[in-house]
């Protein structure tokens, strides 16, 4: 028997009055993946967080966390889980270390045992005595990991956590997340920011209107899209004919001094031979890859979304 | 220690934290202590209340009369401060869901924050009533108390008698404190929980006073404020004690249920 996936929704929905704030998301996040959940404000991705934590119901379809309903199981859905929605939130008036003893009493087991330790991690030891009101964002924030790594997490939900950070606590975030993953915590990381997506998350899941429009991985993802090539020669207008005539080698546009054509891997090998048959010289031969945030935007804007989902 | 009893201590150590708390603690204890000095400093005194006439024979008659002076509006309002507040604060500041994601189930939470606002106005009423014998003791020293029937009771005695008299007046109190829940998890605003409270009380002792309520004053949560003097008649009238004992049980009972269902199922989103 496989044991259950630490995340698994299907048929998730949720409305407000006619709004459908998320519609039928069915994810699946397996053991070791950092993965990403894209979406630009306003798609769904703290609304499914929050269904995720049990803090708000479905209207329809469930959430499992490791097996376990949050809706039916109540606290103990939430065990080995941990994260934040929206930024964590402490009560000012406490220090954070009053603020994690808090947290630990409400958590089972030795959790207050764990306090020093996880002010190391998320290096605030200096500063937990003082009270939490006079934290920066990026101190709450961090303070906001300690939280969640006192309940010792498999899984860790995080919703934009390195949102309103500076650039030094952004890094530090990613290096904390990539670090905590390292351990062998599976990480949702839901986020609008492409290159902290693309620089920590194996999978992703794109989210549009509420709706999934990609789930996997983002290797293929970013495969889809690198079916174009470049080539530049002092010989332009030769290296043209001989693409032209060459079988696989479709759409051969030039622009900018450059070749532009669709291919396949193995016509472009046949392409570079035949050009050096030719005796052209070739400066450069080089695949197009999109990035994430052209592939994004393709499926989060504009005409090409509608008619991707008019399609699905 | 139990889910509930870890629950109910940190939610009595954040109103220990929080300014607003010694706000309505220090109003309480200073209300007696500024009847104390205002009636040494005067020769009238609050003839027309119970206990009135004889608050300068001993130091445990102003309690007494403060409790009537305070039913009105201001026991009302600091009962409200906190318990308008100790839910609709967590939902405003986003801390709900904080704790709501940890191991404790939503009951416990709901139920550690009933006994933290009652522990409040327990509280209130005994910071009331102790600073208040102490200092009308020091005034008119610690004598036996005149009942309301005209008897004389031991200093001892009427020691029990406060004792008595403020855990039935915490009754309608802990009513206003469960209505006061009730609006605080269900309206998610402190000031609106709050001022609904007071409001709600308000309207309890206008009812009682109104002409052609007479056939259900008896049963409005105002009334049961007054339910104490029973303890000091000779012998002890229990009629009003064990109507309040019924009364209020339905005046905490059902708000609390209401808000233990809505606090169970509602969704915790961004304020």
């Amino acid at each position: 028997m496989t044991a259950a996936p630490p995340v698994a929704t299907r048929g998730l929905v949720k409305r407000y009055g006619e709004i459908v704030a998320v519609d039928r998301v069915d994810l699946t996040v397996e053991p070791g993946d950092v993965f990403g959940y894209l979406g630009p404000n306003g798609a769904g991705k703290t609304t499914s967080l929050r269904m995720m934590l049990g803090l708000i119901r479905p209207t329809e379809g469930s959430v499992q966390l490791f097996g376990r309903d949050p809706l039916v199981d109540g606290a103990k859905a939430l065990a080995g889980v941990a994260g934040f929605v929206e930024g964590p939130r402490f009560y000012p008036y406490l220090s954070g270390r009053r603020n994690l003893r808090l947290l630990a009493d409400y958590d089972d087991g030795g959790a207050r045992l764990r306090i020093d330790e996880v002010l190391d991690v998320v290096e605030l030891r200096d500063r937990a005595g003082d009270k939490v009101g006079g934290y920066s964002h990026g101190m709450r924030q961090r303070l906001g990991i300690a939280a969640a790594l006192l309940r010792r997490p498999r899984l860790l939900l995080l919703d934009e956590p390195t949102t309103g950070l500076d650039p030094a606590g952004m890094r530090d975030m990613r290096d904390l997340v990539r670090r905590l993953a390292g351990e062998g915590i599976t990480v949702l990381l839901s986020s609008h920011l492409l290159a902290e997506v693309e620089e920590l998350c194996n999978r992703v899941a794109i989210i549009r209107k509420g709706r999934i429009v990609y789930e996997g991985a983002l290797r293929d993802l970013l495969a889809t899209a690198s079916t174009g090539y470049r080539l530049r020669s002092p010989e332009l207008e030769r290296a043209r004919f001989v693409c032209l005539a060459q079988a696989g080698v479709d759409e051969v546009a030039q622009h900018d001094g450059e070749l532009r054509f669709l291919a396949g891997e193995d016509a472009v090998g046949a392409l570079s031979v035949a050009l050096g048959q030719a005796r052209i010289p070739v400066t450069a031969l080089v695949p197009e890859v999109a990035s994430l945030e052209e592939l994004f935007l393709g499926m989060t804007e504009g005409e090409t979304a509608d008619k991707a989902e008019a399609v699905a | 220690m139990s889910a509930v009893a870890k629950v109910y201590r940190w939610e009595v150590a954040k109103l220990l934290a929080q300014k607003r708390t010694y706000l309505g603690l220090g109003a309480a204890m200073l209300v007696p202590l500024v009847f104390v000095v205002v009636l040494v400093l005067q020769t009238g005194g609050p003839n027309d209340v119970p206990l009135g006439r004889y608050i300068r024979e001993t130091g445990l008659a102003t309690p007494f009369v403060v409790l009537f002076f305070m039913s009105i509006w201001g026991f009302p309002l600091i009962t409200a401060l906190v318990a308008g507040d100790i839910v609709a604060a967590e939902t405003h500041n986003g801390t709900l869901k904080t704790i709501l994601t940890r191991s404790r189930e939503r009951g416990e939470v709901f139920v550690g924050k009933v006994l933290a606002s009652l522990t409040y106005t327990l509280a209130v009423i005994l910071g009331m009533a102790t600073v208040g014998t102490v200092a009308a003791s020091i005034a008119w020293g610690f004598h036996p108390l005149t009942s309301l029937s005209g008897t004389k009771v031991s200093a001892g005695h009427g020691l029990g008698l406060l004792a008595a008299s403020l855990g039935v007046y915490l009754l309608p109190l802990a009513g206003i404190a469960a209505f006061g829940l009730l609006l605080s998890t269900v309206t998610r605003n402190s000031a609106a929980s709050v001022v609904g409270t007071l409001m709600w009380a308000l309207l309890m002792q206008l009812l009682g006073v109104l002409p052609g309520t007479e056939s259900f004053r008896a049963y409005l949560l105002g009334t049961q404020f007054e339910a104490w003097h029973g303890f000091l008649r000779t012998p002890a009238d229990w009629a009003p004690v064990i109507r309040a004992l019924w009364v209020c049980a339905l005046y905490i009972g059902v708000p609390l249920v209401a808000a233990y269902v809505v606090f169970l199922r509602r969704d915790v989103a961004g304020e």
